[in-house]
């Protein structure tokens, strides 16, 4: 593999500044915002650089569950950040943290155990990799279908209560912003899978050709983590969104928007 | 048996209790300043926000069926008219022989059937779901300003209408209105509801 010295990345780094500049000529409001993303992806990769060789030299346990669990507490800080609207008493960082720890952790463990066959199973070299894109790809998922869901009830207020006055059970009404919700949560991924290879070859399978390896290994690894991403958004989406419609609803079929903030 | 029995009956934040029962075809005023708690009232009878004390319609309490199978016997029909289908038709279906006589009976032209519910007035949605409601035959109707947004001669065709079903079907109603002359016209009897004390 030829490799990449610090003055190739500068070098690449370079056109970016030179956008910048051109985005502050044309007063676009984005170079600050553009500028403060490179120097993000700098450091952050950096750290996470010199992070990953020492847990890959020391492959211990504890270091690879320690990785792990930052990278959900990260998810899950991600997730309810990018809500409009959050649950009273902490319940969406609840509900984010089940839905990344069910879906993504045990997709993760299926891949990493039943598939991959790792010898141990946690090896950080395979472990950290595949868990870091099933769980940012659920984390997707259940931001999206999150904010959709809530966004919609709140919207659709006085339509559901109409809807339920007229003896509309509520589980139909909840299945229908169930659906709505699940599409956007799913769009992602539902595209990925549809251009995949066609529009664009995914960054796993690239990272593999350009590290040397054989392209079909490269194309089988790549399927296998694009189905068990796609395993873990839905399988992260949906729990989430069950759990979250049985939050906002009583059994009284009522409508408790009052479980969100600002909402009465 | 009264078609509704109230008893002890307290919701929102009112500490005080109203107890009525509605026989068969009765129709209940009810009248109070803005923020006395009449739709809140409306609404906890529906079972749509939380109540205490004795309910029933027919002699069963809401806590013994599915809350949506209650609300098919005590229905709300909130002030604002709100459609979710794109026609009329759709919104109406199945479309059967009650739905013309309804349209009659409330004073609206046949051919607003075809039309699309984002064209409609205020007037012809609050109408449009007064049939819509009346289609499905509940036991009790909880009537939120029902003629809030008609003119004099409609309010009378949509006051005549209901009047009529009360007779022919035993329909029993709860009727907020801010119009004391009309609660008088169509009410049996009136409960004022005084804000900030509570129902008087």
């Amino acid at each position: 593999m030829i490799e990449l010295g610090w003055t190739q990345v500068g070098l690449s780094a370079l056109p970016l500044l030179g956008i910048a500049l051109l985005f502050r000529l044309l007063r676009l409001d984005l170079d600050q915002t553009l500028l403060i993303g490179a120097v993000r992806t700098w450091l952050q990769l950096t750290c996470v650089g010199f992070i990953l060789k020492g847990i890959f030299t020391h492959a211990r346990w504890e270091w690879t569950f320690l990785f792990a669990g930052v990278m959900i507490a990260t998810g899950v800080f991600e997730v309810v950040r990018r809500q409009k609207h959050r649950l009273r008493r902490g319940k969406s960082i609840l509900l984010a943290v089940f839905g990344l720890s069910c879906a993504g952790v045990l997709t993760a463990c299926y891949a990493l155990v039943v598939l991959v066959g790792a010898d141990p199973w946690w090896t950080p070299q395979y472990s950290i990799p595949l868990m870091g894109m099933i769980l940012g790809n659920t984390m997707t998922g259940i931001a999206l279908g999150m904010d959709t869901f809530l966004a919609g009830l709140v919207k659709n207020r006085a339509l559901l209560e109409t809807r339920l006055a007229l003896g509309t059970p509520m589980a139909l009404l909840m299945r229908e912003q169930l659906r709505e919700s699940m599409r956007t949560s799913m769009l992602p991924i539902i595209n990925s899978l549809a251009i995949c290879g066609i529009v664009s070859l995914p960054g796993m399978m690239t990272g593999q050709i350009l590290a040397g390896n054989d392209p079909a290994t490269a194309v089988r690894y790549q399927m296998m983590i694009m189905y068990m991403i796609a395993t873990g958004a839905a399988c992260g989406s949906l729990t989430t969104l069950i759990f979250l419609a049985r939050t906002l609803t009583d059994a009284r079929e009522r409508l408790r928007l009052d479980r969100i903030i600002g909402c009465s | 048996m009264p078609v509704l029995h109230v008893d002890a009956f307290t919701y929102g934040h009112y500490p005080d209790t109203l107890s009525f029962d509605l026989e068969p075809g009765a129709c209940l005023g009810i009248s109070g300043p803005s923020g006395s708690g009449k739709t809140r009232l409306l609404r906890a009878l529906a079972d749509l926000d939380p109540w205490k004390g004795v309910l029933t319609c027919q002699g069963l309490s809401p806590t013994r069926m599915p809350a949506h199978q209650w609300r098919q016997r005590v229905m709300w029909l909130p002030a604002d008219s709100l459609w979710w289908t794109s026609t009329v038709r759709e919104g109406l279906a199945p479309i059967t022989d009650s739905v013309s006589r309804l349209f009659d009976c409330v004073g609206l032209e046949h051919t607003l059937l075809e039309a699309p519910t984002a064209h409609l007035s205020s007037g012809e949605k609050q109408r449009l779901s007064l049939v819509r409601a009346l289609l499905l035959n509940p036991l009790v109707l909880l009537l939120d300003e029902p003629t809030a947004h008609v003119d004099t001669a409609t309010r009378q065709h949509v006051e005549q209408c209901i009047q009529r079903t009360r007779e022919e079907r035993g329909l029993c109603c709860l009727w907020v209105s801010h119009d004391r002359e009309q609660l008088n016209r169509v009410a049996d009897s009136i409960l004022f509801l005084n804000h900030p004390g509570g129902p008087t």
